[in-house]
């Protein structure tokens, strides 16, 4: 009942507000992605994923750091479903305790580069002009790094470790979210309705956060759900480098860091957290091709 | 008889089911100059692609008959097919600027068209592809063979675009809005030569267009769509006795300088022509 | 030809502006080491007055301003300093171990442009249909799974449970130093000296780290020639080809083709660039003597000249391939005057 009210209310051809008209784009948006089996698979994964690393201290079967050092690399067994590491550590609920850092990780970046990326897009975008120019200079040096690499020398100039991977990343993420909020600044820029805000005496700040901002966010959550798999790889990718979070700690990479000297006798130590980060990634890889499909069909 | 079309069909899959835009056009085609003439949507268009099966895949298409030449469209093999495209029956598109690939030049867009139909060396096909443009009257062959579509005129592009369609010898041109695209001073020189050219190869023409008079000008026969329906075939010297309110309104339309009105009329458009 | 004069030069100027930004970048990055560069070279104990001394000779105690113009200047000549891992310039030890990372990252980007591009053009013409579901998912897991778990898993299958191919490393210690290095990529240099032996010895060694790489940089590759190729497919001057006769595969490969290719030279130049980057990754896991291993050794050890120089290198790399696409681009289209 409610629900077919939400579904009437949402798919009105004429909206009488502003929140109306949103979570009705937002809803054709559901129904268009919800046909599509790879994106449903995807969110499937994404949801179970956040859902397991959250509720890991009610599920992991062990304390992710006790070890037993008389039942080092055991192969999976009823005790322990995914065997033991070379600290007779419990795989499994080292799984899901890296299951947080991942997420937070994720999260992290997300949280301090989305924001940063859609400012200075926008801004460059808006402002035209020198701005534009020193802005853009500024994203094309950082965007002339490969993410990894400049990340890599980032961290050795810090210190390894969780919060030093988190800034790296951030710090080689934010230049595409800025050059994709400049380009949608640009095509509204010149519209009429911005020129009637200008009219009616808004002030730049204020047509960037209310009108401008609000315009780039859709095309900003299909990159940002495109580029999660991205993020979680190098995440990964600095943790087996030994340059993200450090041993003791769960994280997929790290795991992997360690148990590759055993790959060729107890593989599954390895391959397991290897599978992990490949649902992962391949989850957002599906739902934001998904997305993709549905809010910017030209695919690019 | 060239072309022979009874009760078309097209439609295309929408989310709320299949629209017909063709619905139930017959038309048949000999030697000689037929215009097809109404507004964007009347399914004109559709008709005359389906004739030379060059419709999206998604299209459904049916006819009681579809033929060329004794060829059933509908079932012919895609080897069939493009015996007839191009060999037999040239198309000429619209707008030279789209319908003109950017990358290639014009020599060899219409060089590899003769090459295809006639075999050869490519010194051969170059050749016969000036000799192609000259015929459609292009001053400086050599020159305009080795420039790019973005670098001619459109009225040139359109002469090129027949050059490449004439390259085969077919025994019918189909054009669709030959001229639309065109400055109005460019669009009778153009028709003009697709006339003079159909005329001396006897060719069986198909003129697509949504100007009236234009048509009738340079046709034998007339036919009137609405909504994907002939709704009034005649010849075109017979053009103003037309009966059908559609076709009387569009008259009423055009400006005359023999009956001047006070106001031009306007086209009050009666639901029941969609339904006959 | 005066405006094609003055579009060229707006983009030199763009590009030296950018390497001055990546130089500036490096530059900071070096400074803000954990590791006192003083203390590491003079030791923990060293009296107070060596210390000020070695600071002074290491430029260390100018204003930030003079020591990045020092930098530059270096930089400029080709001095990057001195690696403190192997006692060599840094100019010397990259030169030695870049061959090998460019052997990879082109073996890989041939090969993923000989499947990519076929496999994103057969999508886009079954557009919707279970062939381009396929590709996608095929794509879209390459794409996926993380360069090192992969390599891992093909070192544990394909090396140690199958055999197929050979182990980590770039040759076998047969042919150790029997090649004498001419340009330093090895399939070539076998080739070079007539030892065919040694030839297949490097193919089979490139075989695991090469084909890993091209399928996670395939999936970029397959998508943007799907994408362009779907745009391509639906002009107009693809109507007119098959009105004309042409076959199907004439018209996609002869008429829709030829656009999607000058837009496809960017994104080979900016997978090129990616694949630099997948090489760091690959070259621990295979022991790959390139300029990812160099990096990493060199990381882990706090050594910072290598790590910055490697870093500035692959960005101007990455620079002048976008520089290299970008006039491609204005060669290949004639609609860019």
């Amino acid at each position: 009942m409610i629900l077919s009210n939400f579904r009437s209310w949402a798919l009105d051809e004429a909206p009488a507000s502003r929140s109306q008209a949103t979570w009705g784009s937002a809803y054709r948006v559901w129904l268009s992605l919800r046909r599509n089996p790879l994106s449903m698979i995807g969110l499937a994964i994404i949801l179970a994923f956040v859902a397991l690393s959250l509720a890991a201290p009610l599920l992991a079967p062990y304390d992710p750091a006790a070890q037993d050092l008389g039942n080092r690399l055991a192969a999976s067994s009823g005790a322990h479903w995914f065997g033991t590491d070379e600290l007779g550590r419990d795989v499994l609920s080292r799984l899901l305790y890296g299951g947080r850092v991942t997420l937070g990780m994720v999260v992290a970046v997300v949280v301090l580069v989305a924001p940063i990326g859609l400012g200075i897009g926008c801004i460059a975008g808006y402002f035209g002009g020198a701005v534009d120019t020193a802005l853009m200079r500024l994203t094309d040096i950082f965007l002339a790094f490969p993410r990894l690499i400049l990340a890599l020398a980032f961290v050795a100039a810090m210190k390894p470790g969780v919060e030093s991977a988190i800034l790296a990343i951030a710090l080689t993420a934010w230049p595409p979210y800025a050059r994709l909020a400049r380009a949608e600044t640009l095509t509204v820029r010149g519209s009429d309705f911005i020129a009637a805000c200008r009219l009616t005496g808004a002030s730049p700040w204020r047509i960037i956060l209310r009108h401008v901002m609000p315009l780039c966010t859709p095309s900003l959550i299909v990159r940002v759900t495109l580029d999660m798999s991205s993020i979680i790889i190098t995440a990964a990718s600095l943790g087996f480098l030994g340059m993200g979070a450090q041993p003791p700690s769960p994280e997929w990479g790290a795991m992997i860091a360690t148990a590759k000297r055993f790959i060729f006798d107890q593989w599954w130590v390895a391959t397991v957290p290897g599978i992990a980060i490949f649902l992962v990634s391949l989850a957002f890889n599906f739902l934001g091709d998904g997305l993709r499909d549905v809010l910017d069909p030209k695919g690019r | 008889m060239l072309a022979e079309i009874d009760n078309l069909r097209i439609s295309f899959p929408t989310p709320s089911g299949f629209y017909e835009a063709v619905r139930g056009v017959s038309l048949k085609l000999g030697q000689e100059k037929l215009g097809i003439v109404g507004e964007s949507g009347s399914g004109k268009s559709l008709t005359a692609r389906a004739l030379m099966r060059l419709l999206p895949s998604q299209a459904r298409i049916e006819a009681d008959t579809l033929r060329f030449d004794g060829i059933d469209i509908l079932s012919a093999s895609e080897q069939q097919m493009r015996a007839v495209r191009g060999k037999r029956a040239g198309f000429i598109l619209q707008d030279p600027k789209y319908s003109l690939n950017p990358v290639k030049s014009i020599g060899a867009l219409v060089a590899e068209v003769w090459r295809l139909h006639k075999g050869g060396s490519r010194r051969e096909a170059m050749e016969a592809a000036i000799n192609l443009l000259e015929q459609v009257k292009i001053r400086d062959p050599h020159r305009v063979a080795k420039s790019y579509p973005h670098e001619i005129s459109g009225g040139m592009g359109q002469r090129v675009m027949i050059a490449m369609m004439l390259a085969p010898d077919p025994e019918m041109l189909i054009a669709d809005e030959p001229t639309s695209a065109l400055d109005a001073t460019v669009q009778a020189e153009i028709l003009r030569l697709i006339e003079e050219l159909v005329s001396e190869r006897g060719m069986g023409l198909l003129l697509i267009s949504h100007d009236l008079p234009l048509v009738s000008h340079f046709c034998d026969r007339v036919m009137v769509m609405y909504a994907g329906r002939v709704v009034e075939e005649l010849a075109a010297s017979e053009l103003s006795s037309a009966h059908h309110p559609y076709t009387r309104g569009l008259l009423d339309c055009i400006p005359s300088l023999s009956r001047p009105q006070e106001r031009l009329s306007v086209l009050n458009r009666d639901p029941a022509w969609a339904n006959p | 030809m005066t405006s094609r004069v003055k579009s060229l030069t707006k983009i030199l100027s763009s590009v030296v502006l950018t390497l001055l930004g990546l130089s500036i970048v490096t530059f900071l990055i070096g400074r803000v080491m954990p590791v006192d560069p003083v203390i590491a070279a003079v030791g923990d104990n060293a009296p107070e007055e060596v210390i000020v001394r070695v600071r002074a000779e290491m430029g260390l105690d100018q204003p930030l301003v003079v020591q990045y113009l020092h930098y530059l200047g270096q930089v400029l000549h080709g001095d990057f300093g001195m690696s403190v891992l192997t006692k060599n310039p840094v100019a010397v030890d990259i030169a030695r171990v870049f061959p090998a990372t460019l052997e990879l990252a082109t073996g890989a980007l041939l090969l993923a442009a000989l499947i990519g591009i076929p496999l994103g053009v057969w999508a886009a013409v079954r557009q919707g249909r279970l062939v381009d579901q396929i590709i996608r998912i095929v794509c879209l897991a390459g794409h996926s799974v993380p360069v090192f778990v992969l390599s891992l898993l093909s070192l544990l299958i394909v090396y140690a449970k199958l055999g197929l191919a050979p182990g980590p490393g770039r040759q076998d210690i047969l042919y150790d130093g029997m090649i004498t290095p001419v340009t330093g990529l090895l399939s070539i240099d076998t080739l070079l000296a007539g030892d065919l032996g040694a030839f297949c010895d490097a193919l089979a060694h490139m075989a695991q780290p090469v084909i890993i790489l091209a399928y996670f940089s395939m999936a970029y590759i397959t998508r943007m020639t799907r994408a362009f190729m779907i745009d391509a497919l639906k002009g107009e001057y693809v109507i007119t080809a098959r009105a004309a006769g042409l076959t199907g595969t004439r018209v996609v490969w002869g008429h829709a083709f030829p656009n999607v290719a000058v837009q496809l030279v960017t994104v080979l130049a900016l997978t090129y660039a990616g694949l630099l980057e997948g090489a760091v990754v690959s070259e621990t896991v295979f022991s790959w003597p390139g300029l990812g291993r160099y990096l990493t050794n060199a990381l882990m050890n706090g050594d910072m000249n290598p790590v910055v120089s490697a870093t500035l290198l692959i960005g101007t790399i990455y620079v002048g391939l976008n520089l290299l696409a970008d006039l491609l681009y204005r060669l290949l289209d004639p609609r860019v005057t």
